[in-house]
């Protein structure tokens, strides 16, 4: 951090911010980096000031994940949604522990007052805890069983659909960063997320936290850098199944929307959010769900003891 | 095998139908010429017969039908639910009241068997109306909440104004009452272009509407080829886009939207597996086998044209099934006795005798029953291939026809990767007698809908939909409200 050297003389321990990918923390394979400074308002350092540097992430960084992503979507998708509910709610509580952190992280990167960006980090250390209490429920509020007129019985079940990137929002570098990834993997997805390009650090230090809140390794990968640099080659990944634009401004979106039907990704086209602290509805989970329905003969038992 | 029994034609009448030398556009209420005047004939693929001419849509008839939706839309997402319920209610007993007549329509002008629309494109088609009716009067009661800046209030979700629909010739009539009904339902109004081969029933339905005292410009109707569609796609004044038809076809579609507010719904190809365990019991899974591929002659996005069969029993189900597809009865569509009718049309007969000769060069076996193909028309003897792997074009390709490409698996998880082994997820069929093992199967395969011990099936309560590039979005059921709804 850019913190000076103390009255007393101890220098701080500056930290290296570097991408989260696989359950590792690398370096970008390029070899990049990029200056990262405080915004205008910043009680804690002035315009400009320097930071960090940030990982410069590559198309490569990009690709690395996306293999990282699919490795881990079978033990999440497969992990009981009760398992996934305490996996959520134990990066809430990693959180809470390291809450002082994340104020001073995000006031500098949003250059927001200590208090101001201390409602930030709570709502989202409480969005952690609405999505944990999500993962097993919305199942039930979205699937069920369907009338059908003859002799089956028909579920309908949500899955998730894979791999998603996510372009976490620019301006709300933390809550809506969280914002956006907990709904993806509350369900089942693993995620990519591209963190806000001028302020990454939140985000990266939130890789973190997720290492140390039993989240597999490989179900949120983090990368930071030029959003669009990043996302072209995630958009147009054959194995990524949906994306989430929220980061991406208008011109952006169209490309990167265009690039993500050569397989028909699910896409999230970027909404208006004015104030990230309201409370979420489930679209951001069923946007990345899929709905199987199953058929299972119920006729009466013949001779055979076959039903159908 | 000698046939054991000789059948006597038994053909449904015709006379049941009144098909006009020629349709124009419905729009507004009225049918009307073409702006350029142009016209094309639609055929009976059964026998090439001229069945009528129909007008073909221009760029400005998609915006003149664009725009009567666009008029009709205030007062019809103003009524009360309960008075387009009503509306709703009075289609479906109409239809179910002309069925015959649209049946014998659909089998002409589609070439499909009688006993198909009969009992089942014409029953399904009014069920789903029907379905779809009590729907509108009780949208804030489906769980879909109003999208609002601060959230969400979780009552009265609101429609998306115009939908543009673009259907398939598969299933003409069904797949309009997929899109019509819950669009309407929901409070929008409609521009729908159906295939460019299968033309009327969407004309008679057109009728339907008239008969049903539906307000004027609630439903349009263009008949025309890819391009009326790619207008109406584009239009800027479409709210919504919904298409059934082939993922190359909806990929375009998907950048053609990219970058606007039109909520868009893909209803896309397959390539189903269909898993049949050592277990399955063989006279029934032969059956699902059969329904599953030679249904509709194939031309299903849903069929089950991948067979995987357990290693051990290979040799066994494929005696069984090569006996039942001897007893198939291919010929006039009309004929009640029919089970394999024509193929929609010379294209697509090219396109599938096509894949079938490259199945072929690329050393899969091929195999069909002694078939006597009728002299005028388009047909198809069901065929199978044996040997074949998954690097086969048979096997990854969509045939969109009577042809199954049977494949080997010995364990479960061999099963599953082979099912999974695919850009597509649309449906897949589970045959064993273990319902352990068809819940652990089910759970692992990426299709939107599974068939245990059955195949083909459907129903309007029952969402039906793609994983992957079978696209997205569900038709049917509750989930089918969403992609009508702003929310």
């Amino acid at each position: 951090m850019s913190d000076k050297p103390e009255k007393h003389g101890r220098l701080s321990v500056f930290k290296t911010y570097k991408l989260y990918v696989g359950g590792k923390f690398p370096r970008s394979e390029s070899g990049r980096v990029y200056e990262v400074t405080a915004s205008s308002a910043a009680d804690a350092a002035g315009k400009g000031d320097w930071l960090a540097n940030a990982p410069l992430a590559s198309r490569k960084d990009a690709r690395d994940a996306v293999v990282a992503a699919r490795k881990a979507f079978g033990g999440w998708s497969g992990a009981t949604a009760y398992n996934r509910g305490q996996v959520l709610y134990r990066v809430a509580e990693m959180l809470e522990g390291r809450r002082e952190q994340y104020v001073r992280e995000v006031a500098q990167a949003e250059g927001l007052s200590r208090a101001r960006a201390a409602d930030q980090v709570d709502a989202a250390i409480d969005r952690w805890v609405w999505y944990a209490g999500w993962t097993d429920k919305i199942a039930q509020v979205v699937g069920g069983g369907n009338p059908v007129a003859g002799p089956f019985f028909n579920l309908s079940s949500p899955e998730p659909t894979g791999v998603v990137a996510v372009l976490a929002p620019q301006e709300s570098s933390f809550l809506g960063l969280v914002s956006v990834l907990a709904p993806v993997i509350a369900t089942g997805n693993t995620a990519v997320v591209i963190a806000s390009e001028r302020s990454p650090l939140p985000a990266l230090s939130l890789g973190e936290v997720l290492a140390t809140s039993d989240v597999p390794g490989g179900v949120v990968n983090i990368l930071s850098g030029r959003t669009a640099e990043i996302a072209a080659p995630l958009a147009a990944h054959r194995d990524v199944n949906a994306i989430d634009l929220a980061g991406a401004d208008e011109a952006l979106a169209k490309e990167l929307e265009i690039a993500a039907a050569d397989n028909l990704k699910r896409v999230l086209r970027p909404q208006p959010v004015d104030d990230w602290t309201a409370m979420p509805g489930i679209e951001r989970m069923t946007a990345f769900l899929e709905t199987k329905t199953v058929w299972h003969p119920t006729g009466a038992l013949g001779a055979s003891g076959s039903s159908y | 095998m000698a046939p054991v029994f000789e059948y006597a034609p038994a053909p449904e009448s015709r006379a049941v139908v009144d098909i006009a030398p020629s349709y124009g556009l419905f729009i507004d209420g009225e049918f009307t010429e073409a702006a350029d005047g142009k016209v094309f004939k639609t055929l009976s693929p059964a026998t090439e017969e001229v069945l009528s001419e129909v007008a073909e849509a221009t760029e400005a008839d998609v915006d003149r039908a664009v725009a009567a939706a666009r008029r009709a839309f205030e007062k019809w997402s103003a009524l009360p639910g309960s008075e387009r319920a009503k509306y709703l209610f009075r289609i479906a007993r109409i239809i179910q009241e002309r069925s015959r007549e649209l049946a014998v329509l659909e089998t002409l002008d589609n070439g499909k068997p009688i006993r198909e629309t009969r009992d089942a494109d014409l029953p399904l088609v009014a069920a789903h109306f029907f379905y779809y009716a009590g729907w509108a009067d009780k949208l804030d009661h489906a769980g879909f909440g109003r999208r609002t800046t601060e959230g969400h209030s979780g009552a009265n979700p609101r429609p998306l104004g115009v939908a543009g629909q673009v259907i398939p010739w598969n299933f003409p009539l069904l797949m309009l009452a997929w899109k019509i009904a819950p669009a309407l339902a929901t409070g929008n109004t409609v521009v729908l272009k159906p295939a460019e081969t299968t033309p009327l029933s969407a004309l008679f339905f057109a009728d339907i509407c008239r008969q049903a005292g539906l307000p004027k410009g609630v439903v349009n109707i263009l008949t025309g080829d890819g391009r009326a569609g790619a207008a109406l796609v584009a239009h800027p004044d479409v709210d919504k886009v919904a298409f059934t038809g082939s993922t190359a076809v909806g990929k375009q579609i998907a950048r053609t939207v990219a970058g606007t507010d039109k909520k868009l719904t893909l209803e896309l190809g397959g390539k189903g597996a269909n898993i049949v365990f050592d277990d399955a019991p063989v006279d029934q899974a032969v059956e699902g086998i059969v329904t599953g591929i030679f249904f509709n002659q194939g031309q299903v996005c849903c069929a089950g044209s991948r067979l995987l069969v357990q290693e051990s029993i290979h040799d066994e189900l494929l005696d069984s099934l090569k006996r039942r597809l001897a007893t198939l009865r291919l010929g006039d569509p009309l004929d009640k006795n029919t089970d394999i009718g024509a193929i929609n049309s010379a294209e697509q007969l090219a396109r599938i005798t096509a894949l079938a000769e490259q199945g072929e060069a690329e050393g899969a076996v091929r195999w069909s029953p002694a078939c006597e193909l009728p002299s005028d028309g388009y047909w198809f003897a069901p065929t199978l291939f044996t040997g074949v792997t998954q690097a086969h074009t048979i096997a990854r390709d969509e045939i969109f026809g009577p042809v199954l490409s049977v494949l080997t698996f010995r364990t479960p998880d061999e099963a599953v990767a082979k099912a999974n082994n695919t850009p597509y997820g649309l449906s897949a069929g589970i045959w064993t007698e273990k319902g352990s093992r068809i819940l652990a199967v089910a759970n692992k395969l990426r299709a939107g809908v599974i068939w245990s011990n059955t195949f083909n099936k459907f129903d309007p309560t029952s969402p039906f939909g793609g994983y992957k590039e079978s696209g997205f979005g569900r038709e049917g059921g509750r989930h089918g409200l969403e992609a009508y709804l702003d929310v």
